[in-house]
């Protein structure tokens, strides 16, 4: 492991457990790093385990989110097993902070901006006095080109976008090493998503996070913000590949069907027939033996549904997870056109 | 404004919420004429005035000015009875199917409520079982998983394909479709958009998107309006307005959304 890996993922298996006691594996054996000065992108169908996954990494579980096994590692910190309360007190907002799709709402409406983060301050550093608090904020938000009035405001009195911004502003005061951004940007509209996203961009320039995970399922969106992109199906990586070559050459036959589905505002979008994936992804209460894709997959032979395919390391930080290798998924896929 | 082959057009409709100081136009003198079996986008941001004049267009809120025009004539919906005729015609999918349905009733209700509304009340049990079975397989779900069961149970995919399952029995002259897909994901969005095309060839009907996704106008729509405070600033076919835009705000529009194939530039913002 090289030093200036931020966060270490390994095998890492939560699970729910529903009122009926079953057991969902939700997050199934998931690995991934994450440099530093690097942003990794998650997309995959709704219920695929994105969400899950992220809520995973912070390691603070609560029910009916289980966790089984595996280790997150935060710049040589294991916080995997660790008690809730210890991770609340000080692994959150500190090493790995976290911004929930509907973020805006977790503004107290009855408190000015200031006052909100105050309290955060109180709760992790609280021999900070109130005059240093308010000037780092001042300072925080203009770096970050947010106007500093906002901070004397209500929520009310904010647009969306901009409750959007106040929030990931006001999550990365502590500067955590980590930030898990569930799609931040879905409920806004092109221009607002697009002042978050350079936000965001703007977070990692001015040293304020070190790295980033960016869950979306805009494509495109995470082909213009990340790295590298993971794709997930139910519960598991199906592939991981550079931004690139993940929306251009994707290997595995399921990330092959959602960039199909990518729908741009560019010349000859008309002109392809969006491809929409078949089927539905499989219960996970009791998933398939063997790939749990094959149900929905053109290319599937007799052995797929049998045999339990590990991930295969294509070389150059990709990898995927189909039996087939490289060179015959191309041919098939050069064929098909 | 109306001429033959408009379906349904719109001459200086006006929407105004309050008044004195705090009177906000949300739509503006807006003139359209919508034709027959056409795909039709409007397109704009939030705060545009595009759900308020779909609101308008569906009957639910009474322009402050202007007229609605359907199948040529006036449109007049002043007591219930003919409101539940206008219905017939022109029915609506909303952005949030999580709020759409009633979550006291079950998705046989649902779904029988349709049948009911096109005049199949008196039909057999078997029948309407029938119907419904036909409906969720066109839109890719199992009646038999899904009777008995809450709309709330599903997933959001799954409630708005429901919805355009809805569509398919009552098969409406118009469908409004306010965001369809804007809560749910990229993947299932390929398939409700492929559904609602797949219906539009089968029965024939009226399509009016409003969307704020320009990838979505672009793709579905034959002719595509923007929409900014509540005017329509350009129109046109579809080819012209998003490759060929003349307006600053709709280049603007266009340059925010993320692209593959260019440069997604941040400096504008």
């Amino acid at each position: 492991m090289s030093s200036n890996v931020i966060l270490e993922v390994k095998d890492l298996t939560t699970k729910y457990i529903t009122r009926f006691q079953e057991d969902i594996y939700a997050v199934d054996h998931v690995s991934l790093q994450v440099e530093e000065g690097k942003s990794l992108g998650i997309a995959g169908e709704s219920g695929c385990g994105k969400s899950t996954l992220a809520l995973s990494l912070m390691g603070y579980y609560f029910p009916p989110l289980y966790y089984t096994g595996g280790e997150i590692i935060i710049d040589g910190r294991n916080i995997s097993g660790m008690d809730p309360d210890d991770v609340r007190k000080s692994i959150l907002g500190e090493e790995i902070a976290y911004i929930p799709q509907s973020a805006m709402n977790a503004l107290n409406p009855t408190q000015k901006i200031i006052h909100f983060i105050e309290d955060v301050f109180q709760a992790h550093d609280p021999y900070k006095s109130k005059k240093e608090i308010h000037a780092f904020a001042q300072e925080s938000f203009e770096t970050l080109g947010l106007p500093p009035e906002v901070l004397q405001k209500y929520p009310v009195e904010l647009s969306g976008g901009m409750k959007q911004r106040t929030v990931i502003a006001i999550s990365v005061l502590l500067f955590p090493k980590v930030l898990i951004a569930d799609e931040p940007s879905s409920a806004l509209d092109v221009t607002t998503q697009k002042m978050v996203i350079k936000m965001l961009r703007n977070l990692m320039e001015n040293g304020y996070i070190k790295s980033m995970i960016f869950i979306t399922h805009e494509l495109p969106l995470l082909y213009n913000v990340t790295d590298d992109i993971m794709i997930m199906y139910a519960g598991q990586v199906v592939e991981k590949a550079p931004a690139k070559q993940a929306v251009f050459d994707p290997l595995h036959p399921y990330s092959r069907g959602l960039m199909g589905s990518i729908i741009v505002p560019e010349k000859g979008l008309r002109d392809v027939k969006l491809t929409a994936i078949p089927g539905v992804p499989p219960n996970l209460k009791n998933p398939p033996d063997g790939c749990r894709f094959a149900e929905r997959c053109k290319y599937v032979r007799a052995e797929c549904k049998v045999i339990s395919v590990p991930l295969y390391d294509a070389g150059d930080g990709r990898v995927y997870r189909c039996i087939l290798p490289e060179d015959v998924l191309r041919e098939t896929f050069a064929h098909e056109k | 404004m109306k001429n033959k082959s408009s379906y349904l057009s719109g001459a200086g409709l006006t929407k105004v919420f309050g008044f004195g100081r705090q009177k906000t136009v949300a739509v503006d003198h807006v003139d359209f004429d919508f034709h027959e079996g056409q795909v039709i986008s409007l397109v704009g941001e939030s705060g545009s005035g595009k759900t308020t004049l779909a609101k308008m267009l569906l009957g639910l809120i009474k322009p402050t000015e202007g007229e609605v025009y359907f199948q040529g004539k006036k449109r007049d919906i002043s007591s219930h009875k003919k409101k539940k005729e206008y219905w017939r015609n022109i029915q609506a999918i909303f952005q949030d199917p999580f709020s759409a349905y009633n979550i006291f009733r079950k998705i046989d209700t649902v779904l029988l409520d349709c049948i009911h509304m096109r005049g199949g009340k008196r039909l057999s049990r078997a029948k309407k079982t029938e119907m419904m079975a036909e409906a969720c397989s066109f839109v890719n779900l199992k009646f038999e998983e899904l009777t008995n069961k809450y709309p709330f149970e599903l997933s959001g995919g799954q409630q708005q394909r429901l919805m355009i399952a809805r569509i398919f029995l009552l098969k409406p002259r118009i469908l409004l479709a306010d965001e369809p897909t804007s809560m749910i994901d990229a993947c299932s969005r390929a398939t409700i958009l492929d559904m609602l095309m797949q219906l539009r060839d089968e029965v024939g009907m009226t399509v009016i998107f409003i969307t704020h996704d320009m990838g979505l106008a672009y793709y579905v729509s034959d002719s595509v309006y923007i929409m900014e405070r509540g005017k329509f600033v350009e129109y046109g076919s579809a080819d012209d307005v998003i490759l060929r835009p003349k307006e600053t705000y709709t280049k603007r529009l266009i340059n925010d959304v993320p692209k593959i194939y260019e440069e997604w530039d941040l400096s504008t913002v």
